[in-house]
């Protein structure tokens, strides 16, 4: 944890408060012709907590996607603590990305999914320290230890050795926040992590997640939780039809919307 | 019925039973070591890699099993370069002709269980791995086969027991297996219900052990049933 101080810029020397801990240029993607992301750019300092709104279909998922190259994008570029991915167009026709390059990338982006993706043959503990050894190759016991570590902090302490199909949905989602954790990211990307879960177990993941916004980490939280987005974020990004439709400090995104259509999604979406 | 005959044959058709189990056991260890690498090219992202193996699958699944035992019997010695080659002491012997024709027929049916249990593997648990920084490979052999080797367990199961039965046609190339003991009793004694029904019961035997194996090993890999969910 003294080493998130540090990088976060709170006291160290190399605190570096001009270079963004994630930037994202101008990313345009595709599906079948029709255009999904119409060149979304972003930057996110260290510390910083990100909303994402945007009405379904707006291309949100879809931008998170293209951050850790799940989907990879026509063109843009994305930078993660001074290393940069860029998308290069093939002779062919395609696009090209060198494979190491992001997976090194991916390894500095925590993702946490809708639906978990915990692995089922796995216990709690055995998802949390897969990356972390084999990725990493961090020495099992240290693995081990920092999962522990990571359990307690979503409090899943007494949990280590369930399987996924032993929690309920909110444990299942505090687990995969575990696994995303050890990997020590840069940036954390939340796609809904609430979405799928039954009312009365949305605020256990919500406060977990607020935890992590007042450490101080750089997340990015693509959210229907207005409430929420815009208590624990700095500022929000409203995506509309693949743009950045208005962006700026969440405080005065949510008082005083400047586009009609944030002022018509904030309407619609606070009651 | 000829009770003591039956009785009197069980050595005989246990040494049979013995073979039978020899050539199932090596031939299955074979064919899923030759169906991984199959059925990983058949999952590939390329699509000539994917097709290297299809005309291998349609073959030994298209063509009847004795077809491939005589093939790979009568028809390997025709080649002047296998008499030739140091294989042949191997080739020549009808026993490790009958395990590499059914190591190469189970090997078809395994790869495509083991393809099906691949692709059903959900696709966002390939993604968190992704996500984390595994490569392509990694994720596939510390996420994706772990998982598909447990769906794919019970059809595998099925594959064995068919196996099993198959092996019967090792008798028609000379081998003693429990059908070829079976046969030669017969022979002898002609006495065929008698010996055939005490073989049915010991292929009954083995094949009621190999359905309780895959269920231990189907219960062994298994998350513990949840309490939740
Ligand atoms: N794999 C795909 N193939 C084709 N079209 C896709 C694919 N994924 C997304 N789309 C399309 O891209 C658009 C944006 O989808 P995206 O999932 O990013 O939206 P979203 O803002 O996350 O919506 P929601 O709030 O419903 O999750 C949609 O019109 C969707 O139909
Ligand atoms: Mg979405």
């Amino acid at each position: 944890m003294t080493e998130n101080a540090t990088r976060n810029g709170d006291s160290g020397l190399d605190a570096k408060p001009n270079v963004p801990a994630l930037e994202v240029l101008e990313i345009h993607k595709s599906y079948c012709g029709q255009a999904v992301l119409r060149g979304v750019s972003m930057r996110a300092h260290d510390g910083e907590v990100i909303a994402i709104l945007g009405s379904s279909g707006s291309g949100k998922s879809t931008f998170l996607r293209c951050i850790n190259f799940l989907e990879v994008p026509e063109s843009g570029a994305v930078r993660v603590g001074g290393e940069e991915v860029r998308v290069r167009r093939r002779k062919t026709g395609g696009h090209a990305v060198d494979q190491k390059q992001i997976n090194r990338l991916r390894a500095r982006i925590g993702f946490v999914f809708q639906s978990f993706n915990l692995w089922p043959h796995r216990s709690v503990l055995g998802n949390i320290i897969e990356a972390p050894v084999h990725v990493l190759g961090l020495p099992r016991a240290e693995a081990v230890a920092r999962a522990e570590a990571l359990l307690d902090k979503v409090g899943m302490a007494d949990r280590r050795d369930l399987y996924p199909n032993q929690l309920s949905g909110g444990q299942r989602q505090r687990a995969a926040i575990a696994r995303a954790l050890a990997m020590e990211p840069d940036v954390i990307l939340f796609d809904e992590p609430t979405s799928a879960l039954d009312p009365e177990l949305v605020g256990e993941v919500l406060g977990v997640i607020r935890r992590l916004a007042d450490e101080g980490r750089t997340m990015l939280i693509v959210t229907h939780e207005i409430g929420f987005a815009r208590e624990v974020s700095d500022r929000t990004l409203f995506l509309h039809e693949g743009r950045v439709e208005e962006e700026g400090p969440s405080g005065r995104m949510f008082a005083r919307p400047d586009s009609d259509r944030l002022r018509r999604f904030l309407a619609s979406h606070l009651n | 019925m000829d009770v003591a005959l039956m009785v009197d044959s069980l050595p005989r058709l246990a040494r049979g039973m013995l073979t039978t189990f020899e050539l199932v056991a090596l031939s299955g260890v074979a064919g899923v070591l030759l169906a991984v690498p199959v059925a990983l090219a058949r999952v590939s992202r390329r699509a000539w890699v994917r097709a290297v193996p299809l005309g291998y699958i349609f073959f030994l699944r298209g063509t009847p099993l004795l077809v491939q035992i005589f093939l790979v019997y009568y028809g390997l010695g025709q080649f002047e370069t296998v008499r030739e080659s140091f294989l042949w002491p191997v080739l020549r012997e009808a026993y490790w002709c009958a395990i590499i024709a059914f190591s190469l027929n189970t090997s078809a049916y395994t790869a495509e269980i083991l393809r099906g249990a691949i692709q059903a593997v959900p696709p966002g648990e390939v993604e968190a791995a992704r996500a984390l920084g595994m490569p392509r490979a990694m994720a596939m052999r510390r996420i994706v086969l772990p998982r598909a080797v447990r769906m794919a367990l019970p059809a595998y199961g099925n594959e064995v027991i068919l196996m099993l039965k198959g092996s019967a046609l090792a008798s028609t190339i000379t081998l003693l297996d429990l059908t070829g003991a079976a046969r030669t009793i017969i022979a002898k004694t002609y006495k065929p219900l008698e010996i055939f029904l005490a073989a049915g019961v010991l292929y009954l035997l083995m094949t009621f052990v190999i359905v309780r194996l895959v269920r231990w090993a189907e219960r062994r890999l298994a998350p513990p049933a949840g309490s939740r969910s």
